[in-house]
């Protein structure tokens, strides 16, 4: 049985989602929600349909520190801005590849995080430009790291009446940049079998987001400084940095294959953040 | 609407939805899990949007809401409120479009129940990028699945069509 309720603004969603006693549902963009709640056609759900609360956050907000994504902004939205290209390209790469033109012009980012799948497309990238999740409740705000956020497998931080109104992404420091590499089976509308992020400071500190490797996606530590043009320090820091890596086997892909994938995305995208041609 | 459908509809849980449909205003009485998908073939009787997968894989339910393709098949009706719908049946209300008869043109058309989606994608992408190449149009279409496989000339009627508005303007 499915309730659907458009509330006025976000005290009045929190009042729903209240009201719901565990079975309210966040309803965005609806691109996963919505194919779990035709699934489980049994199980009693409201969907609390947000988009059109009056103090919602804009999609888009960009302040001297950071940029901040209200729950409305998709990932299409990500492509089109140059800005935010500049920024945060890995960010804008993974949003790229996530399902299809249709679904990308529905799917929302925070939607995307709030489903804590382990190959979620864009926890990667968000995970090494330091994102921050800022979750409403009844008593407020708060406000955590990403890494903090995933809990496990479909579970997140953000508790059964609340709901989060807000993703920062800190505007990097001059001379970091970052590079995002996905392996699926088949290009186009499938889910990652290992994806992997990288954020590379001017002095060659590198930081991975891995994605399909763990029940959460996962930030490394930060590496000593390098030479990225040094392919053996390239492959030392990732040998290191991937070491967190503990992957599953299902379906997409074995275990081992996916141990090896990491190492090879994760090569790929430190080379794509320090902008260098793979040798071949 | 079906004979057998005598009882009274449980109007405790339908919702009214106004909406504009091909630049028409509708209302829709519905239950909230409808989705537009099935509110479009089953409540307005335009069955060109056609339904595949209903899970979001496949692009056969391609419309335009506010302008914008998505699935149709993902977005419930009681979503769509005080939006604007343009199925295939709305691009081509005076005959083939220019992309329609290309897709015969090349032969694309097969068994036929991928290409209203096919041919709303394409639409969309030529309205925002009226010049795509090869490259993109594939990236822009693989979103839209046929069974039929066939790519090759669903990508060469689409070029075709971008050519002859290229011509007009
Ligand atoms: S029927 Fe909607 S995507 Fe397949
Ligand atoms: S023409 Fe048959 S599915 Fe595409």
């Amino acid at each position: 049985m499915v309730q659907y309720c458009r509330p006025r603004d976000l005290s009045d969603a929190l009042e729903r989602l209240e009201e719901a006693n565990g079975r309210g549902r966040v309803l965005v963009g609806g691109t996963d929600l919505l194919v779990h709640v035709r699934r489980q056609p049994t199980e009693p759900v409201v969907l609390i349909d947000i988009k059109t609360a009056s103090d919602l956050p804009p999609a888009v907000e960009i302040t001297d520190e950071l940029v901040r994504f209200g729950p409305t902004a998709v990932m299409s939205s990500l492509a089109v801005d140059p800005q935010l290209r500049a920024w945060f390209p890995a960010l804008v790469d993974a949003s790229a590849v996530v399902g299809s033109v249709a679904i990308r012009n529905r799917a929302s980012l925070i939607g995307n995080i709030c489903n804590a799948s382990p190959a979620c497309d864009t926890a990667p990238a968000l995970l090494v430009h330091d994102a921050r999740v800022t979750i409403l409740s009844q008593d407020g705000t708060r406000s955590m790291p990403l890494t903090d956020f995933f809990l496990a497998p479909g579970r997140t931080a953000c508790a059964s009446g609340e709901l989060v109104i807000a993703l920062d992404v800190p505007i990097p420091a001059n001379g970091f940049r970052s590079g995002f590499q996905r392996l699926t089976r088949r290009r186009g509308v499938d889910l990652a079998t290992v994806s992997a992020a990288a954020g590379v400071t001017d002095r060659g500190v590198v930081t991975l987001g891995l994605g399909a490797v763990a029940p959460t996606p996962l930030l490394t530590a930060e590496s000593a400084p390098i030479d990225c043009a040094d392919a053996d320090q390239v492959a030392a820091v990732v040998d290191e940095l991937t070491a967190v890596a503990n992957p599953i086997s299902d379906v997409r892909a074995g275990r081992e294959y996916r141990l090896a994938m990491t190492r090879v995305l994760a090569k790929r995208a430190v080379l794509a953040a320090a902008q260098i041609e793979e040798a071949s | 609407m079906s004979t057998n459908e005598v009882a009274p509809t449980n109007h405790l849980s339908d919702h009214q939805v106004t909406l504009e449909v091909n630049e028409q205003a509708v209302v829709l009485n519905v239950p909230a899990h409808r989705t537009l998908l099935d509110g479009l073939r089953d409540e307005l009787c335009l069955t060109g949007t056609k339904k595949c997968c209903a899970d979001g894989e496949c692009g056969a339910c391609t419309v335009f809401l506010d302008g914008v393709l998505v699935n149709s098949c993902l977005v419930l009706c009681v979503e769509t409120e005080g939006q604007s719908v343009t199925t295939i049946e709305g691009l081509s209300t005076n005959g083939l479009s220019d992309l329609q008869e290309e897709f015969l043109n090349s032969g694309a058309v097969q068994c036929g129940v991928c290409i209203p989606g096919q041919v709303v994608a394409a639409e969309g992408l030529l309205r925002t990028n009226p010049h795509a190449s090869a490259t993109e149009i594939r990236d822009a279409m693989a979103g839209n699945l046929c069974r039929c496989a066939g790519y090759e000339r669903i990508v060469q009627a689409i070029q075709v069509a971008a050519g002859r508005r290229v011509e007009i303007t």
